[in-house]
């Protein structure tokens, strides 16, 4: 193709030249050719950019340089010019190329640079994330094997508590880098159905009650809320970091209010909570990868966010924090979602 | 009754442990195998009450073996996976798996899913009445009651409900309740299913929200206990 594209355009810029030959002299035309290889060179291979410099040099030659119509040159003068036209449309296009290969290698470079450091965070991260609940597993059966017989019943159950939570934290870190690494490598493909809102907040929220009591969830659903088409697996992890996200950054008893509504086209998700809001100068980071509020406390990867933000704008939706004006915190997720309201289905 | 017996097929010798005694604690006899191969000869020679499946096994692909085990066996099989893979999962529903559980899974789970689905061994399939805790359900006269209040469904309702009740303790699949309620041509019209579990919960269920008796597999399909 880019061959093509060459010899056409190369063809095209000399009969242009030879219709206007007598007003603009054939040195001008050279000029003209060497414009044109310089710009092909700009953008084709060198091999497409080579056989344009042979081709217009010939053409100069045979069309241009007199005598017309020969590869014959009488003039010395003509002769050198040849030579040199020869010479520089080759340069230019060799030229050119290096310069392009030089720059891809600066990407490649760079962009090599960036994947180790991002990879650098993240190992840094997870050691340091995994090790931790990895240390409380092991240091609590250590204690438990070795103490069997004194351990008081009481200190036995803490024991059991913290190595239920290590776990259960170890398994959501693993959780959010397989989602992570979903998002990253382009592996996501929605499989969207038809989903039924609330049921499937309702779901999410009993996972909350079941093992933290330290929070209340609070949520009124909309009884006429259309069914929407959504990934249902996706939509469910997004309002879990979010809730998850929220008891982390809350103190015990906050309340965490959801609220679903359908505004147009779109569903609109709110999760709100009574705690201290987000410091403004931070809310811009705070979707951003392995990023963490300053003092976070330890147990998160600062990737819940950034996965929600993933897994909503993979449904063409947005996500926005902010501050309530009433105090604390507001998660607002927005999804364009087709809708379904079957109120004429059969039904007897 | 005598004990229900349990077959593990699963490679990793700590699950296996893990199971057993948590199994054996619980009252089951407990038989295992750490290859696809070894488990269907083993429950060949000595058929379990139920399996638990590894479906990542290393000499032979759980699928497979889930199909040989099929041709035969006619008892619960539960399937256990690392992925949380929906199509992987609904595959192997389809291949006849009774109940999936994902790694990692709570034991107070496992045990719960174990029970139904060993009850569900123990129905007769002809039988005219089933009862679920408050639920009572009469297949002869097509009536449902709670609380001993007879409940007015609608025939979609009832059709939903009893093939609900006659495969207790097993997941369905979205396509399979849909071909079976609504027939072949109506297999991907999900919608109609939602709605009518809709219906059917605010009936059944004493709080709709969180249903006791129609449990949802998130993308997959219905569990009814």
């Amino acid at each position: 193709m880019q061959h093509i594209i060459s010899i056409a355009l190369v063809l095209l810029v000399s009969i242009v030249s030879f219709l206007s030959a007598e007003i603009i002299g054939y040195k001008v035309v050279a000029l003209l050719l060497l414009v044109t290889v310089s710009l092909l060179a700009m953008l084709f291979d060198i091999l497409p950019v080579l056989i344009a410099a042979v081709l217009s040099a010939l053409i100069w030659n045979f069309f241009f340089i007199p005598p017309l119509f020969t590869f014959h040159i009488n003039d010395t003068e003509d002769v050198l010019l040849f030579l040199m036209y020869f010479l520089i449309a080759l340069l230019n296009g060799v030229l050119t190329f290096k310069i392009r290969q030089a720059e891809n290698k600066a990407r490649d470079k760079e962009e090599k640079e960036n994947t180790i450091k991002l990879y650098n965070t993240l190992l840094n991260s997870l050691s340091h994330e995994m090790r931790t609940p990895l240390s409380t597993i092991i240091g609590a059966i250590d204690t438990l094997k070795e103490n069997r017989n004194t351990l008081s019943a009481e200190n036995k159950d803490d024991l059991f508590s913290a190595i239920d939570i290590a776990s259960m934290r170890l398994n959501r870190q693993v959780e959010n880098l397989l989602n992570m690494n979903r998002l990253e490598t382009g592996m996501l493909r929605l499989k969207k159905d038809w989903c039924d809102l609330n049921e499937l907040i309702f779901s999410v929220i009993q996972k909350f009650t079941e093992t933290d009591n330290h929070h209340k969830i609070i949520f009124a659903p909309d009884e006429n809320l259309p069914l929407l088409k959504l990934d249902a697996g996706l939509i469910e992890q997004v309002f879990h970091n979010l809730i998850h996200n929220a008891t982390q950054y809350t103190p015990e008893n906050s309340i965490i209010s959801i609220d679903a509504t359908l505004q147009s086209d779109s569903c609109v998700i709110s999760i709100s909570d009574n705690g201290k809001g987000l410091p403004e100068s931070e809310i811009q980071f705070l979707f951003d990868k392995f990023y963490r509020l300053p003092n976070s406390k330890t147990g998160g990867t600062g990737l819940g966010l950034s996965i929600a933000k993933g897994f909503t704008e993979a449904h063409n939706g947005k996500i926005v924090a902010e501050n309530n004006k009433q105090g604390g915190a507001i998660f607002t997720v927005t999804i364009p979602a087709e809708t379904s309201f079957i109120n004429n289905l059969k039904n007897e | 009754m005598s004990k229900a017996e349990i077959l593990i097929i699963d490679d990793e010798p700590q699950i296996r442990k893990l199971l057993a005694i948590n199994l054996e604690s619980n009252g089951y006899k407990v038989l295992q195998a750490s290859t696809g191969k070894e488990g269907i000869i083993l429950s060949a020679s000595h058929p379990p009450d139920l399996i638990l499946l590894d479906i990542g096994l290393p000499d032979k692909n759980g699928h497979e073996v889930l199909k040989e085990l099929r041709s035969w066996y006619n008892k619960a099989i539960i399937i256990l996976s690392v992925q949380d893979n929906e199509t992987d999962i609904i595959s192997s529903l389809d291949n006849g798996a009774t109940d999936y559980l994902t790694k990692p899974f709570r034991i107070g789970e496992l045990l719960a899913r174990i029970r139904a689905a060993i009850r569900r061994n123990n129905t007769d399939e002809n039988k005219t009445t089933a009862t679920f805790s408050d639920l009572k359900i009469d297949f002869t006269a097509r009536t449902v009651s709670k609380s001993n209040t007879v409940l007015k469904l609608t025939s979609t309702e009832y059709n939903l409900l009893s093939l609900f009740a006659r495969n207790e303790g097993r997941v369905l699949t979205h396509q399979f309740i849909l071909k079976e309620i609504w027939g072949i041509a109506y297999q991907t019209e999900t919608q109609y299913l939602r709605v009518f579990v809709g219906t059917l919960r605010k009936k059944i269920e004493d709080n709709p929200n969180q249903s006791k008796h129609i449990i949802t597999a998130s993308g997959v399909g219905y569990r009814f206990i």
